[in-house]
């Protein structure tokens, strides 16, 4: 049974006074996990195929083909968490 | 050779003699050194100690912990909004309380160069002691502790082609002999000899730099940062500043052509060094960093471990882009290119 920990490498706050946090994938499940993401989310705007801005639910945030997002607005670990279930499985 | 290393760092910044050079893991052990061997002994409650709101943390929070401790007064000189230094606020701020004053050679988010000569002078025309945090001139400019006149300057090694876990604090001789060990161990002391009659032991200090250096040291880390001095020696630290701000020049001159890019600074390029803060509209430094990662530009992004300056800034956050010398003008034109594509966002 896949989990998020089979996507995700890391997760840090940002430092500054967005409070942004940033979701680092795994480098050999990036792709994967930026394509699970592509197919449920909304797409607002992509750049080059380098930056995606999505929406989902009611959660704004941006996709990078590095293999990094950065969430806008999650309140908790919990809540993150279960956006990333969401998006990733 | 972890000697010769010593007596290289203490050349290359003009130190009297290598027991001024106490090696450290970098810049914010040097402060907390200071902090605690010095500080901690000689400031109480009446005393004060300056320091700039340009700040990084590491300069800021050894002597708020103390201060807790202690009950002395910390009183922070002004920074202009473009990001230099006020002088005058800084200089209004002395008195006879004050017993340190604690200033970065360059700032590390604007770059801004600070006249620590002025200020030393100043600090020791009150009877005051000057710590220079040197993270980010060392590297870049040739400092003379002698000519500047500092009591203090801390740096570290992996700013400038050492590794990482190694530094240097430069003390005057003659303070570092009158302080106290920072840390007990081995190396730090003569003897340790047990008294049957007291049942303790009793200790005697080992001379400064060993004094202040606990344990095992650092043996590869002094060396390779020896090494990385003497490559830069051989390059000429002239010329890395002059690459530098050449660089610098070029890349403000490019960014101006961003009409979404904001420089923070001051404009007046001659009172800095090769680091330019920017924002651009619409999005965070975050997105800005992440977004030049995807070209393989790194850039810093966030509060660069100074929130009181971006205070001053009325900035929640920014990107920073900064050269040393294994950067080049064909870099800046990726970067500006990066940055456009950005601006489309």
């Amino acid at each position: 049974m896949p989990s998020v920990e089979d996507y995700v490498a890391r997760i840090e706050g940002t430092c500054g006074e967005e409070k942004d946090i940033i979701v680092v994938f795994k480098y050999d499940k990036k792709d994967e996990a930026i394509a699970n993401i592509l197919k449920k989310a909304q797409l607002k705007n992509s750049l080059s195929g380098i930056i995606f801005e999505l929406a989902f639910r009611d959660i704004s945030f941006r996709v990078y083909s590095s293999g990094k997002a950065i969430f806008r607005g999650i309140k908790s670990k919990e809540a993150l968490n279960n956006i990333l279930a969401a998006l990733l499985l | 050779m972890h000697e010769n290393a010593r007596e290289k760092i203490a050349r290359f910044i003009k130190a009297k003699e290598p027991a001024e050079i106490v090696f450290v893991r970098g810049t914010t052990e040097a402060i907390n050194l200071v902090a605690y061997s010095w500080g901690l002994r000689n400031l109480k409650k009446g005393d004060e100690v300056l320091v700039s709101l340009m700040e990084h943390h590491s300069n800021i929070v050894p002597w708020e912990i103390l201060s807790k401790m202690n009950g002395f007064t910390i009183k922070y000189a002004k920074v202009n909004n473009d990001g230099t230094l006020n002088y005058e606020d800084f200089e209004s701020k002395f008195s006879s309380k004050t017993k340190i004053a604690c200033l970065s050679h360059v700032s590390n988010v604007s770059g801004v160069v600070n006249d620590v000569k002025r200020i030393a002078k100043v600090a020791h025309d009150h009877g005051a002691l000057m710590l220079v945090d040197g993270a980010q001139s060392v590297p870049h400019m040739a400092v003379d502790v002698k000519d500047l006149d500092m009591d203090f300057l801390a740096f570290s090694g992996h700013k400038m082609l050492g590794p990482t876990g190694i530094g240097a604090l430069y003390g005057k001789k003659e303070l570092l002999e009158k302080m106290a060990p920072f840390q007990g161990g081995g190396e730090m002391i003569k003897e340790v000899s047990f008294s049957q009659a007291k049942e303790r032991c009793d200790i005697s200090w080992n001379d400064p730099p060993w004094k202040f250096e606990a344990g095992t040291p650092n043996i590869c880390g002094g060396i390779a940062l020896m090494e990385a001095i003497k490559y830069l020696e051989k390059i000429s630290i002239t010329e890395v500043l002059k690459h530098e701000k050449q660089l610098a020049e070029y890349a403000v001159k490019r960014m101006r052509e961003c009409s979404k890019v904001t420089l923070h600074g001051p404009a007046d390029l001659s009172l800095r060094c090769g680091i330019i803060p920017f924002s651009v509209e619409g999005l965070s430094s975050h997105d800005v960093a992440l977004f030049f990662d995807n070209y393989g530009i790194m850039i810093r992004s966030g509060f660069h471990c100074a929130q009181p300056l971006h205070q001053v800034f009325k900035l929640q956050s920014s990107a920073r882009a900064s050269f040393y010398i294994y950067n080049t003008r064909e870099e800046i034109d990726r970067f500006i290119e990066a940055l456009k594509e950005i601006e489309q966002v």
